[in-house]
């Protein structure tokens, strides 16, 4: 049971795929300028590593293994390409908003580094489980960017106005950059110190120790 | 077991039925759900259509407001006469690739990058009291990475911006897919097309802030930040559209009272 709940928990906070595997960083950037596009995105890459990593476990010891990375696309190029045309058929304005970046789940390294890392090795439902709390963390990074970048940057939360803007005769002054992508490598940024300061297991030892400096500079 | 599965007999048969499956799979789910996005798509085109003329649809029937509203006439763009719906014609992004129904654009014609342009476009009326209220017209052009579909929605002194946006695009969200952003949509109503009494579209975008009481601020709306080729292909699309290969023959010949 333990395990059951390790799997779905862990990937959460304590084995992150984006604030420890450092992965999907890209689209994280993308679709996190405000929380509905945030939630939509969750649901379609939650769903796409659940089954993706629940088919290639099944099929793992059929797997030659020199096409092994070929097959993995091409169950997940079809389960993106599924969800693309669900969201295109019942939530039209969202999947406009979303417009490339649901195909692009394809190439998100978190559904392959699962497929490749976990499904490979395990049967399908643990893998399947595996899935969902990857989404999940994938999610809560997702959530926490896109709640600082809509609040500051557009004042709003789901569409509704939490801090008046000035261009609304409001008093805040919404921080530009924010809406642009690089704004979410800063916030990612802190996001992982602020895990890494809590769960210092999480810190890597250094690779190199900086000399120190012997010479004198040039003046 | 894992050995055996190395053999080039094994590896085709994987990959065959692998291929087969997830085809099935794909293609099913297109053909099953593609009714139901045909059916989004036309409601989002009719509730551009509605949005670009300022008729409020929020939490109403769209499909019953625009049969209400909206009266859908076909205008000749050489003649600039309304003509019969033609034969086969379908909509305007089909005609367009018909040869029959259409015709190439030579280079210099050709400001908005579409290449080829159907003889006979759909335009939208808004009547009011039996007299003619709103013009909505169908645009598009290139812009960066995609061609803008949108409706551009005259007052009924044809010269004056009641509204105007895209419903299809693929430009850079963020970027150039500001285009869709309701705050600089809003800059658009109230913006002249023509200067007095010329046919010559003279709108268009400019970088930085337009100064609204300098000369000729009515025809310049905002570039989009960072989109500089979207914003330039905004310009391209909507001059275009205005002028003589577009609709100006037509806006003429409405404004003489002929048609």
């Amino acid at each position: 049971m333990s395990e059951i709940r390790d799997m779905i928990v862990k990937p959460i906070i304590s084995n992150n795929p984006i604030a420890l595997q450092i992965l999907g960083v890209c689209s994280a950037l993308a679709v996190t300028t405000n929380l509905k596009t945030a939630v939509v995105m969750t649901l379609a890459v939650m769903i796409v590593t659940a089954f993706s990593n629940m088919f290639v476990s099944m099929m793992r010891n059929h797997m030659p293994s020199s096409i092994r990375i070929i097959c993995q696309m091409t169950i997940i190029a079809s389960l993106v390409i599924v969800v693309d045309q669900v969201l295109k058929a019942v939530a039209y304005d969202t999947s406009k908003q979303l417009s490339v970046f649901v195909g692009l789940i394809i190439t998100n390294c978190i559904v392959m580094g699962r497929a490749e890392a976990f499904a490979m090795k395990n049967p399908p439902i643990p893998s399947f489980l595996d899935g969902i709390g990857n989404g999940l963390g994938y999610g809560v990074v997702l959530l926490f960017v896109g709640f600082i970048r809509e609040l500051f940057g557009a004042g709003t939360l789901f569409g509704f106005e939490i801090l008046p803007l000035v261009t609304n005769d409001g008093w805040y002054m919404s921080n530009g950059l924010l809406l642009l992508p690089p704004s979410a490598f800063f916030i990612i940024g802190g996001l992982i110190w602020l895990i890494r300061t809590f769960d210092t297991s999480q810190v890597e030892a250094p690779d190199f120790v900086i000399c120190k400096n012997s010479q004198k500079e040039a003046v | 077991m894992a050995a055996n599965n190395d053999t080039i007999g094994r590896t085709i048969t994987v990959t065959v039925l692998l291929c087969v499956v997830c085809s099935v799979i794909v293609s099913a789910a297109a053909v099953l759900l593609r009714p139901m996005q045909i059916e989004n798509k036309e409601l989002d085109r009719q509730s551009n259509i509605l949005a670009a003329a300022k008729i409020d649809y929020a939490g109403k029937d769209v499909q019953k407001l625009f049969a209400e509203q909206i009266v859908t006439k076909y205008v000749n763009l050489a003649t600039g006469k309304y003509v019969e719906k033609p034969e086969g014609y379908k909509d305007s992004k089909r005609a367009a690739k018909e040869p029959s129904l259409s015709r190439a654009l030579t280079r210099s014609e050709d400001i908005a990058s579409i290449k080829r342009t159907a003889n006979v476009m759909p335009v939208f009326l808004v009547n009011k009291d039996g007299q003619l209220d709103k013009v909505i017209l169908p645009v598009h052009g290139y812009g960066l990475w995609s061609t803008l579909y949108g409706f551009l929605a005259l007052e009924n002194d044809l010269n004056t911006v009641v509204g105007f946006g895209f419903y299809t695009h693929g430009e850079t969200p963020g970027l150039g897919g500001e285009v869709d952003n309701p705050k600089w949509k809003a800059l658009w109503p109230g913006k002249k097309i023509y200067a007095e009494g010329s046919m010559e579209p003279k709108i268009g975008l400019v970088k930085g802030a337009v100064d609204k009481s300098a000369p000729g601020a009515e025809f310049k709306i905002d570039a989009l930040s960072g989109a500089t080729l979207t914003s330039n292909g905004v310009t391209n699309l909507v001059q275009f559209w205005m002028g003589k290969n577009g609709f100006a023959g037509y806006l003429s010949n409405l404004k003489a009272g002929e048609s």
